[in-house]
C-alpha cells in the first residue's frame, strides 16, 4: 500500500495522490482519463474495473435545517429548498479498480463541471466500462466520448431527466396508470407530496 | 427466393428461465446467436436514491431486497462500509455469527441455483432436493430474526440479537401424524447452533446426492461442457468476479485475498476452474457448498465454546438494552437520539467489498458528515456478469442462452437495483 502510493505520486503528482480508511484515492483531470487508466493498467496492473460510478455534489455539505425556518415546527424539514449553492465542479465520476496480481485497490476520481459533462469513455481499456458508463449516462446525464451505445439502461424507455441528479425529486416527476377510454397507458404529473420523515442534519 | 434475413427474437421479460425480468432480445441466425442485447432496469426501484433519503439503519432492510436469495451477505457488505467509517469495533462473537450467516447464505443461494439451473436444463429432480435442504436454512433466518427472507438481521456494531437457545418447532396438526411430527422435530430439541451442527453433519450427504445427478450425468455435460468458454483474461476485463472468475482459472477470492470479518481465522479452501466453461462453473460453486459447509462446522465449535456480547456498546450507535432506559437518563436520551435522527458518519468515502455468493458485491458509501448517506453506490456482481452475456452467447445456440442465464446465476434484484 505504501509502495503504491509513493509510485502513483511519482506518477500522477504527490498532490493527487491521497489516504484515508486504507483506501487510496487519486484524483484526476478529466482530459486525462484515458492516459492515466491506460497507464494504470499497463503499468500498475490494474486488471479489473470493479465499479464506474457518478456522483452529484449539488448539495454536498447542506442540511435540512440550515434553511429559512419557519415557525411550523417540523414542517419545515419538510420544505425542499432550492440550493444555494453553485458549484463549478459539480459531478464526478468514480471508478473502482482492481489489481488482481498485486492485490491492490485504487479510487480514481475525475470531477466535472456542469457545463461540460462530457469525459471520454475507457471502455476500450476495460470492457466492462459498458454498462456500468451506461448506467451513469442514464441516472446523471454524464455523457461518455466515444461510447458505441450510450442508450439509458436502468430506467423505463423514453424516460425524461436523470433520476440520480441531487435536483431531481424523490417522488419522480410522472406517474402512470392505463386509461380505460384511451385503451392505453398514459403518463400524468405526480400527485403525491414529497415526505421527509427524519430531516438531514449534519453534526461535527 | 426472397433472401433469409436474421431474425430477431424477444426472450422474457417473462420467460422462466429468464429468472425473474430480463428482456433478451436475440438476433438468429437460424438456431445460432448472433447477437444478445439484454434490457434490464424493469425491477428497477431506485434503492440507491432512497437509501439517500433515509437515516443509514434503515436502509439495511433495502439490501436484502438487493440479491433476494443470498440477502445477509449484501447487509454485510453495507453494515462494515459503515462500520469503518465510524470507526467501531465489533465484538468477536457478532463476527462469528455473521461468517456463519455468509456461509449459511452462500449454501442458500448455491442452492436457488443448482436447482433452477438444473430446471432450466431439463433435470427437474434437483430442484426439488435441494429446495428441501434450502427450507432448513431459511428455518435457521427465522429462527434468528424472525424473519424467512429479508432479515435485517446485521446492525452496524453487530448483529441484533444473539443466537435463540431453542429452535422453534413444528405444531401438531391435522395433516401429519404423531410419528411424523416427532420424526421431523427431532433435529429440534436443542438450540439454534446445535440444529446448524446436525444441518452441517448431513449436507456433505445432500451435495453428494446432486453430485450423483449430474456431474456424470450425459445429458447435463452435453448442455454444459464447452458452452460460454471465458478466458481469464477476457473475464478479467468484463469485470467478472466470485464463481465466475474462478471458474475461469483466476484464483480470486476476498475472503482470503483481503480477507474480512474473521475469515482470516477460518481454515477453506478455493476451489477454481481450468476450461471457464459453464460445466467449470458448476463444479466450483459445487465445491464452494462442501467448502461453505467446512466454515460452518468451525463457527459453530466456536460460538458453542465462547458466550459473550453480539453487539457493541456504543450507545451512539447501537441502541441501549432497555431495561437500562427505564432508570439511566444517558441511555434514554442515546435511545431517543438514535432512533429519532440515527447517527452522523464523518465526511469521507469508503468502497467495501464482501464475497457474496454471486461474487464481488461492494457498497460505495460518501458522507458529508450528515445522518444520511449522501451518496450509496451498490456493486451488484451480476450486473458486469448479464453485461457478458452478448459475448458468451454469441455463437452459441439458443438453447444455449438459458444455460448461459443460468451458470451467470443471475438475480434482477441486484442487477437492476
Amino acid at each position: 500500500m505504501k509502495e503504491l502510493k509513493q509510485k502513483l505520486s511519482k506518477a500522477f503528482g504527490k498532490k493527487n495522490v491521497s489516504e484515508s480508511l486504507n483506501e487510496l484515492t487519486l484524483t484526476i483531470n478529466s482530459e486525462d482519463v484515458i492516459e492515466v487508466c491506460q497507464k494504470l493498467k499497463d503499468e500498475f496492473q490494474f486488471e479489473i474495473l470493479m465499479d464506474l460510478c457518478g456522483i452529484d455534489y449539488l448539495t454536498y455539505g447542506e442540511s435540512d435545517w440550515n434553511g429559512n425556518a419557519s415557525s411550523s415546527g417540523f414542517g419545515r424539514a419538510r420544505q425542499a429548498q432550492k440550493s444555494t449553492s453553485q458549484k463549478d465542479q459539480r459531478f464526478g465520476v468514480v471508478y473502482h479498480i482492481l489489481s488482481v496480481s498485486n492485490n491492490q485497490r485504487l479510487r480514481v476520481k475525475a470531477l466535472l463541471s456542469s457545463e461540460n459533462l462530457m469525459i471520454q469513455s475507457v471502455t476500450k481499456i476495460w470492457n466492462c466500462a459498458d454498462w456500468f458508463e451506461r448506467e451513469a449516462f442514464d441516472l446523471f446525464g454524464i455523457l461518455f466520448e466515444n461510447h458505441n451505445d450510450l442508450r439509458r439502461i436502468l430506467t423505463d424507455y423514453g424516460f425524461v431527466g436523470h433520476p440520480l441528479r441531487k435536483d431531481f425529486p424523490m417522488i419522480g416527476e410522472v406517474e402512470m396508470r392505463y386509461d380505460e377510454e384511451l385503451g392505453r397507458v398514459v403518463y400524468e404529473p405526480v400527485s403525491i407530496e414529497p415526505n421527509v420523515n427524519v430531516p438531514r442534519v449534519i453534526r461535527k | 427466393m426472397s433472401e433469409m434475413k436474421n431474425y430477431t427474437l424477444n426472450f422474457g421479460p417473462q420467460h422462466p428461465a429468464a429468472h425473474g425480468v430480463l428482456r433478451l432480445i436475440l438476433e438468429l441466425d437460424g438456431e445460432v446467436v448472433e447477437r444478445a442485447d439484454p434490457h434490464i432496469g424493469l425491477l428497477h426501484r431506485g434503492t440507491e436514491k432512497l437509501a439517500e433519503s433515509k437515516p443509514y439503519n434503515q436502509s439495511i432492510g433495502y439490501m436484502d431486497r438487493l440479491d433476494y436469495v443470498s440477502m445477509m451477505c449484501n447487509e454485510h457488505a453495507y453494515v462494515m462500509g459503515i462500520e469503518k467509517m465510524l470507526g467501531i469495533k465489533v465484538p468477536e462473537r457478532a463476527e462469528y455469527i455473521r461468517v456463519m450467516f455468509d456461509e449459511i447464505t452462500r449454501i442458500m443461494n448455491h442452492l436457488m441455483w443448482v436447482g433452477t439451473h438444473g430446471l432450466d436444463v431439463g433435470a427437474m429432480s434437483v430442484f426439488l432436493y435441494a429446495f428441501r435442504e434450502r427450507e432448513s436454512l431459511i428455518d435457521c433466518y427465522e429462527a434468528v430474526s424472525g424473519s424467512r427472507m429479508h432479515a435485517t438481521y446485521y446492525r452496524p456494531g453487530g448483529v441484533y440479537r444473539d443466537l435463540p437457545d431453542k429452535m422453534p418447532q413444528y405444531l401438531e396438526s391435522k395433516l401429519r401424524s404423531k410419528e411424523k411430527l416427532e420424526e421431523i422435530n427431532e433435529n429440534r430439541q436443542g438450540s439454534l447452533l446445535d440444529f446448524i451442527d446436525d444441518f452441517a453433519k448431513n449436507f456433505p450427504k445432500s451435495i453428494q446426492q446432486y453430485s450423483d445427478l449430474l456431474t456424470d450425468n450425459r445429458i447435463w455435460k452435453q448442455r454444459l461442457v464447452n458452452i460460454a468458454i471465458v478466458s481469464p483474461e477476457r473475464a478479467m476485463q468484463l469485470g467478472f468476479t466470485g464463481a465466475m472468475l474462478r471458474g475461469s482459472g483466476i484464483e480470486w477470492d476476498i475472503r482470503k485475498n483481503e480477507p474480512y470479518s474473521v475469515y482470516d481465522k477460518l481454515d477453506f479452501e478455493i476451489p477454481v476452474g481450468v476450461t471457464g466453461d459453464c460445466y467449470d462453473r458448476y463444479l466450483v460453486r459445487m465445491e464452494e457448498m462442501r467448502q461453505s459447509t467446512h466454515i460452518i462446522n468451525q463457527c459453530v465449535a466456536w460460538l458453542k465454546e465462547n458466550p459473550g456480547p453480539v453487539m457493541s456498546d456504543d450507545h451512539k450507535v447501537t441502541p441501549p438494552d432497555r431495561e437500562d432506559m427505564k432508570g439511566d437518563m444517558e441511555s434514554l436520551i442515546h435511545h431517543f437520539k438514535l432512533f429519532t435522527e440515527g447517527y452522523c458518519l464523518p465526511e469521507g468515502e469508503s468502497y467495501t467489498a464482501v464475497e457474496a455468493p454471486k461474487g464481488e458485491f461492494g457498497v460505495y458509501l460518501v458522507s458529508d458528515g450528515a445522518n444520511k448517506p449522501y451518496r450509496v453506490k451498490i456493486r451488484a456482481p451480476g450486473f458486469a456478469h448479464l453485461a457478458a452475456m452478448d459475448e458468451m452467447a454469441k455463437g452459441h445456440m439458443l438453447s444455449d442462452v438459458v444455460t448461459i442465464i443460468g451458470s451467470q446465476d443471475i438475480v434482477f434484484g441486484e442487477v437492476d437495483r
